[in-house]
C-alpha cells in the first residue's frame, strides 16, 4: 500500500469516452456459484452495453442473475463460492477482469459506482453520514478533513437533503429511508462516476419516496452525463426512467430493446407474461394474470429454452420446426426487428400476436 | 421515529404532493430518540448497580495507583523499624506492620500501582496480539485463517500460568532487554504471550460476521482498499465484545500476576506487590494473619471491580439481555 490512507493517492486518468463507443460493455459474462450441493449457474453468458448518458434497465425476477452480474462488475462477488468462468467486462475499452486488483480498485468510485437496495445496511452505523461521504474525497483524492466535510455538505445539498449543513454530523439511523438512499446516492456520485449501477434503489422505499429518488437520479444523470444501470423488478420504474431494457431469465438475457418497443410489443413469451401481469385499471375487478409455475432452479436449469416449462407457446416433438424444439434446442438471442433482440424460437409469432 | 425523520417525511410528502390530513400526527407515541449502540449501552449501564460498584472500586484503586501517598496517610512504605515488627493493626496504623516493621497500609497502597500497571499493560498486549491475529484470520479466511487458527490452538493448549512461569524462569538467561530483568514489563509480556487466544477467537468471529454486511460491500464498491475496509469499517463494528473481554481480563491478569509472584517467578524484591506480600506473609499466618489478609482482600476487590465492570458492559452491549 503506497499511501497511509490505504486508498490510491490520486484520481486515475479516466479518458472521456469517445462518442459512439459504449462506456461499459459486458461481453458473454458467465458466473457460477460452486457450493457443496453442486454448481449454481447464476449468469450464463450475458452481454450488454451502456453509453454515456443512457439508462439501461435490467429487469428480471428474483434469482434471475441481475444482481450477480452487477456484483461481478463491481468486484464484490463473494468468492468463493462465486467464480467468474468466462467473458469480459470492458470499461472504456479495457477489460476489468484482466486488470490487477489495484487497477480494479482505482476504477471503483471514480469510474463505476454503485448504490444498494437497503441504504441503512449499506451505510456504516458507527460513522456520521458526512464522514462517510467525505471519506470518498479523503481516501481517493487526499482531501483534508475539513474540506471533505465541506464537499459532503455540498453533495448532500445536491441530492436535496434539507438542512445539509445541520445534518452532516448525524448518523445513518437518524435519517428516514428516502434520506438514507439520498446519502447513498451522494456517496456514489462524489467522484463523478461515468457509470452508476443502482441495484433496486427504490425497493426498500415507499411509493411517494420512490418517485422522488428516481426523479433525483434522472436529474443527476442529466447533469453529469453518466450512464445508469438500473437493476429492478419494478416494471413501472423501468417504464418511466429507462431508455433501453434487458429482460433476464435464468441467468440469460432473453430480450432487449427500447423500453417503448419491449413494453408495447414484447417478442418473447416471458416478457409477454410480465406485461400481462401488470394490474390494469381497465381490468378492474378481473383476476391478475400471473406467469404460472416457479422460477427455475439455477442448479438444474431446464434443457432447451429455460422458460419452456412455463411457456404457453412451447412446442416440442412433431409440433416444433426442425432445430427449434423448445425442450431440446436452446434459443439464442437474435435480432428480431432492427434494434430488438429476443431469445425465442418463435419470436415472429409472438410479435404477430 | 425521531423528530428529524418526521420532518423529512413531511417534506417528502409535500414535495411529492401527497400530503394527507393523516400524515402529520400532533402526538408522537414513539418520541424517544433512536439511539446508537453506545448511547443505548450507556442508558443501560446507568441503571445497573453492578456497574456503579465496579466503577467506584475501579476508580478508587486507579486513584490509589496514581496518588499512593495520599492513601498511605503519609507513611513511607520503605521507612521501616524492626521495633515495630508484626504489630497488629491500630488506630494510627490501620493495617499494622509487617515483619520488617514497615507500615503495612503504605505497602498495600503502593502495591496497587504495580498490580494495575501489569493488568493494563498485559491486557494491551493481549489486545494487540489478539486483534491483529484475529482480524487477519477472519478477514482473509482460507489458508491464512486455518494457519492462524491452528497456531492459536497450540497456544490454547498451554496453560496461562504454566507458560508464563516457564517464560519468566528462562527469561533472565535469554539476555533479552525487558524479559531478563523480571520487572513489570517481563510479567506483562509473559501474560500477554500466553493470554491472547480468547481475544483472537472473539475478534475473528466478529470480523467474519461483520465482513458480510452490506456496508462492507458498499465500501469495496466505492474503491476502498483491504486495509481501509478492515481498519475503518470492520474493526469499529467488531469491538464491543472485545471490550467486554478486555475489561474482565484486566482483573484476571492482575490475579495471575499475584499468582506468578507468589510462586516466586514474578516480581522480585524490592518491588512492592500484593503477590509478594501474600507470599512473604504466609509463613507468619498464625502469628500475624493480617499480613496475608489485607493484601488478599484488596487484591480480590480489585479483580472483582474489573469483572463487575466487564459483566455490566456485556449486559449493556447485548440487546438480547434487555427487557
Amino acid at each position: 500500500m503506497s499511501t497511509s490512507s490505504g486508498y490510491i493517492s490520486s484520481t486515475p486518468s479516466l479518458e472521456p469516452s469517445g462518442t459512439g463507443s459504449p462506456v461499459l460493455e459486458v461481453d458473454d459474462l458467465h458466473v457460477e456459484f460452486r457450493v457443496r450441493s453442486g454448481v449454481v449457474h447464476a449468469v450464463n453468458g450475458i452481454s450488454y452495453h451502456v453509453d454515456q448518458g443512457e439508462t439501461l434497465a435490467i429487469l428480471g425476477e428474483s434469482g434471475s442473475g441481475k444482481s450477480v452480474s452487477a456484483q461481478a462488475i463491481m468486484g464484490i462477488l463473494d468468492s468463493p463460492p462465486a467464480v467468474i468462468t468466462g467473458g469480459g467486462i470492458h470499461f472504456q475499452g479495457r477489460d476489468i477482469l484482466t486488470m490487477t486488483e489495484e487497477e480494479q480498485r482505482q476504477i471503483r468510485g471514480p469510474g463505476i459506482a454503485m448504490i444498494f437496495q437497503d441504504a441503512l445496511s449499506a451505510l456504516n452505523p458507527v460513522y456520521s453520514v458526512g464522514f462517510q461521504i467525505g471519506e470518498m474525497f479523503r481516501a481517493h483524492r487526499g482531501t483534508s478533513k475539513k474540506e471533505a466535510k465541506q464537499k459532503a455538505i455540498e453533495l448532500m445539498d445536491r441530492v436535496r437533503i434539507p438542512a445539509a449543513a445541520r445534518r452532516v454530523n448525524d448518523y445513518p439511523h437518524q435519517f428516514s429511508g428516502g434520506m438514507r438512499q439520498r446519502v447513498m446516492i451522494a456517496m456514489a456520485l462524489a467522484l463523478d462516476p461515468r457509470i452508476l449501477i443502482a441495484d433496486e434503489p427504490t425497493t426498500a422505499l415507499d411509493v411517494t419516496v420512490q418517485a422522488q429518488v428516481m426523479d433525483l437520479l434522472k436529474d443527476l444523470q442529466r447533469d453529469t452525463g453518466m450512464g445508469l444501470i438500473l437493476i429492478t423488478h419494478d416494471l413501472g420504474v423501468v417504464n418511466e426512467v429507462a431508455d433501453r431494457v434487458a429482460v433476464m431469465y435464468a441467468g440469460r438475457i432473453v430480450e432487449t430493446g427500447t423500453v417503448d418497443e419491449v413494453f408495447t410489443r414484447p417478442a418473447m413469451p416471458y416478457t409477454v407474461g410480465l406485461m400481462n401481469s401488470i394490474p390494469q385499471v381497465e381490468a378492474k375487478g378481473g383476476r391478475l394474470k400471473p406467469i404460472v409455475g416457479q422460477p427455475p432452479n439455477l442448479a438444474r436449469i431446464p434443457s432447451g429454452c429455460p422458460f419452456h416449462p412455463r411457456c404457453p407457446r412451447a412446442r416440442t416433438g412433431a409440433a416444433a420446426a426442425a432445430g427449434r424444439d423448445c425442450v431440446t434446442d436452446l434459443p439464442l438471442l437474435r435480432v428480431v426487428t432492427p434494434g430488438r433482440e429476443a431469445a425465442c424460437h418463435y419470436s415472429e409469432e409472438v410479435l404477430g400476436g | 421515529m425521531t423528530d428529524q425523520q418526521q420532518e423529512d417525511l413531511r417534506r417528502d410528502q409535500v414535495e411529492a404532493g401527497t400530503t394527507t390530513g393523516l400524515a402529520a400526527p400532533t402526538l408522537d407515541v414513539t418520541k424517544d430518540r433512536q439511539n446508537s449502540l453506545w448511547s443505548d449501552a450507556w442508558g443501560q449501564l446507568k441503571r445497573n448497580p453492578l456497574f456503579w460498584i465496579g466503577a467506584f472500586l475501579g476508580l478508587f484503586f486507579a486513584l490509589m495507583a496514581l496518588f499512593p501517598s495520599v492513601f498511605a496517610r503519609g507513611a513511607d512504605p520503605r521507612k521501616c523499624s524492626l521495633a515495630n515488627s508484626k504489630q497488629l493493626p491500630s488506630a494510627a496504623h490501620w493495617m499494622g506492620y509487617d515483619q520488617q516493621g514497615c507500615d503495612y497500609l503504605a505497602n498495600v497502597v503502593y502495591g496497587a500501582r504495580t498490580s494495575l500497571a501489569i493488568g493494563i499493560l498485559s491486557v494491551l498486549g493481549v489486545l494487540i496480539l489478539g486483534v491483529l491475529v484475529g482480524a487477519l484470520a477472519g478477514y482473509y479466511g482460507g489458508f491464512a485463517d486455518s494457519l492462524l487458527a491452528r497456531i492459536t490452538d497450540i497456544f490454547f493448549a498451554l496453560p496461562l500460568i504454566l507458560g508464563a512461569l516457564i517464560l519468566l524462569r528462562v527469561g533472565p538467561s535469554t539476555g533479552l532487554p525487558i524479559l531478563s530483568d523480571r520487572g513489570v514489563g517481563a510479567v506483562a509480556i509473559a501474560l500477554s504471550v500466553f493470554g491472547w487466544m480468547t481475544a483472537m477467537r472473539l475478534v475473528r468471529s466478529q470480523v467474519i460476521a461483520v465482513k458480510s454486511s452490506d456496508y462492507v460491500a458498499a465500501a469495496r464498491a466505492m474503491g476502498a482498499s483491504n486495509f481501509r475496509i478492515l481498519t475503518r469499517h470492520i474493526l469499529p463494528n467488531a469491538v464491543a465484545p472485545v471490550l467486554v473481554f478486555a475489561t474482565i481480563t484486566v482483573g484476571v491478569l492482575i490475579a495471575a500476576e499475584a499468582t506468578l509472584t507468589y510462586l516466586g517467578v514474578g516480581l522480585q524484591r524490592p518491588a512492592i506487590s500484593w503477590g509478594l506480600q501474600i507470599s512473604s506473609g504466609q509463613s507468619l499466618l498464625r502469628t500475624a494473619p493480617h499480613l496475608v489478609l489485607f493484601p488478599s482482600i484488596i487484591l480480590s476487590l480489585t479483580v472483582m471491580a474489573f469483572i463487575m465492570l466487564g459483566d455490566a458492559l456485556r449486559d449493556a452491549l447485548d440487546p438480547r439481555q434487555r427487557s
